[in-house]
């Protein structure tokens, strides 16, 4: 259902405004890629911002050329006469501070020393991503976006948006998020991290002046996350116990299909992922914590909400599962805010939020129609 | 469209309230007292069909089971908590009125009456009763728990919970004597 956006450009916002980081430290100006599809209406109220998890970036929907192999991460989803019409509503895709698709990373210059930033480039928080993003939101005449639809970490910063700019969003639509992480969600981060830090091609970060990149210690974070990303039914539905050459080969070279899968994954990843960009990723997901400034008590976090919620889990997420939803769904409860709540059944795991279900895409239509 | 028991219902509910509707199907109900009285609230629906509709409805609608406890609510957090045609279809009967009890001051039940006539006629012909109220057969229906009115009383009565009022129903029509007889629908209000 639904057609491609068709071809689209990336455009580059310039932000010469300084911005002061949760870290400590400053960014006297930044660069931050974006994309655009449908048209923003008159009175500009028919804007929907999609933030973008953990590997994703601004390039939502649509080719960038004829013989473009892949298409936007969630051209599934954003579209003419998709769920997230782009006939009636003006998306934005923004990829975010420190991210690996062209805003302003480790891999870009530093404007005080004109070298590149490497190691020295600020670790980044969800908060300081939302304050980025507001700016750029600014710049396209925006006061009050419609809607923001984010899943998994796009999630958490639709969410934060909800909290530091209370009168610049109407609806949040969170997907498979959660309010924090939990002890096991940073264990998987930390043994990707190590995976990165102690390849011998990480050199500390500055990798780049060494024209090399840690592609070992990135193939190994990927294929972590990957397996936290699907369910145990998923995985074993599309691999189960099948082997490559259907023998055992009683060597340590791949022998099953689920090791081909991962290590198909991993290289593919390692080629473009950039790792500071992964590091920080998975940083900004460790630190957010919607409580931490709230006395530990998520229902004050949003005591001052203006927006509408739709929160949406997935039954076999077991990285963010439906038990943490429920928490954002009680805390919102609490404060008589409108709240919807699915719990969609699926057996794909946390990707769930990215594949195409019939429930899944009516919930979201029907919800940014109401 | 003229339901009777939405306009009794409406008539119980106080303007402006909280209101709560467990098992609120498509949300039909709730948007009629959202037009009607400008309630604000929630309803509680377990099907995926039904929080489609409800959204569409523009309803607060929140997938959960109600089997499960109403535990996300905090005490007396509504001003009415409605169980409208579900009583009959649950498991744990006492467990979701004292939840009930806990979250609203007041409480509106209905259910199809067991005792209703043409109910008891099938039985004694010697079938299970199927009618547009209780349509589904007697091994795929949802309907795990029927009662009559007077078994109702007594469970009202268990629970500590007083009639305030009550209405029945006939083919959408009201039924004034004889009800445990000739009403296919039984509505309650219900205090502490």
């Amino acid at each position: 259902m639904g057609k491609s956006v068709g071809i689209v450009e990336s455009k580059i916002f310039h932000c010469e405004d300084e911005l002061a980081l949760v870290c400590g430290k400053k960014l006297s100006e930044f660069d931050l890629i974006y994309e655009t599809y449908g048209k923003l209406n008159n009175n500009k109220t028919n804007a929907i911002f999609i933030p973008h998890a953990l590997s994703g970036n601004h390039h939502i929907a649509g080719k960038y050329h004829k013989n473009d192999k892949y298409s936007g991460w969630w051209d599934n989803m954003v579209g003419p006469a998709k769920p997230i019409d782009t006939n009636k509503y003006f998306v934005i895709g923004i990829n975010n501070l420190g991210g690996n698709d062209g805003s302003t990373s480790a891999k870009s210059i530093n404007p005080k020393t004109k070298k590149v930033w490497g190691s020295s480039f600020p670790i980044l928080t969800v908060k300081d991503w939302v304050a980025s993003q507001k700016k750029l939101i600014n710049s396209l005449g925006i006061e009050k976006l419609y809607a923001i639809v984010g899943g998994s970490l796009g999630g958490m910063q639709a969410m934060q948006w909800s909290i530091d700019f209370p009168n610049a969003v109407e609806k949040i639509l969170c997907i498979a998020a959660a309010p924090s992480l939990t002890a096991q969600n940073i264990a998987f981060n930390e043994v990707a991290r190590q995976a990165i830090l102690q390849d011998d091609k990480f050199y500390k970060g500055n990798f780049y002046q060494e024209k090399t990149k840690p592609k070992k210690g990135l193939r190994i974070a990927r294929m972590l996350g990957h397996i936290t990303y699907l369910s145990n039914d998923s995985m074993d539905k599309k691999f189960g116990r099948k082997l490559i050459q259907g023998k055992y080969n009683y060597n340590f070279q791949q022998n099953y299909e689920i090791e081909s899968y991962l290590n198909y994954q991993g290289d593919k990843f390692a080629m473009t992922f950039d790792a500071n960009t992964y590091l920080r990723m998975t940083k900004a997901l460790d630190y957010f914590d919607l409580e931490k400034n709230f006395k530990n008590k998520l229902s004050k976090v949003f005591a001052k909400i203006k927006a509408k919620y739709l929160v949406i889990s997935f039954s076999s997420d077991w990285r963010f599962p439906p038990s943490r939803s429920k928490e954002i769904v009680k805390a919102l409860l609490d404060n008589n805010i409108n709240v919807t709540y699915a719990e969609i059944e699926a057996e794909t795991g946390h990707d769930a939020f990215l594949l195409e279900s019939e429930h899944y895409h009516n919930t979201v239509r029907n919800y940014l129609r109401s | 469209m003229n339901r009777l028991d939405f306009i009794k219902i409406s008539e119980w509910i106080e303007p402006n309230s909280k209101v709560l509707d467990l098992g609120c199907a498509d949300g039909a109900l709730l948007k009629y007292l959202q037009a009607e009285k400008m309630t604000t609230g929630y309803g509680i629906e377990i099907t995926p069909a039904n929080i489609e509709k409800g959204i569409k409805n523009k309803i607060n609608i929140i997938q959960m089971n109600l089997e499960d406890g109403l535990s996300v609510f905090d005490n007396q957090f509504f001003d009415t908590v409605i169980l409208s045609q579900t009583l009959q279809a649950m498991v744990n009967i006492e467990k979701i009125m004292d939840e009930m009890k806990r979250v609203a001051k007041n409480i509106i039940v209905s259910f199809p009456n067991f005792g209703y006539w043409k109910n008891r006629l099938q039985i004694i012909n010697g079938k299970m009763p199927k009618s547009s109220d209780l349509p589904h057969e007697w091994y795929n229906t949802p309907n795990i728990h029927l009662c009559t009115v007077k078994d109702f009383y007594d469970l009202c009565e268990k629970k500590r919970l007083i009639i305030e009022d009550q209405l029945f129903l006939s083919e959408n029509q009201p039924i004034k004597y004889f009800s445990n007889l000739r009403g296919s629908i039984g509505i309650f209000k219900l205090s502490k």
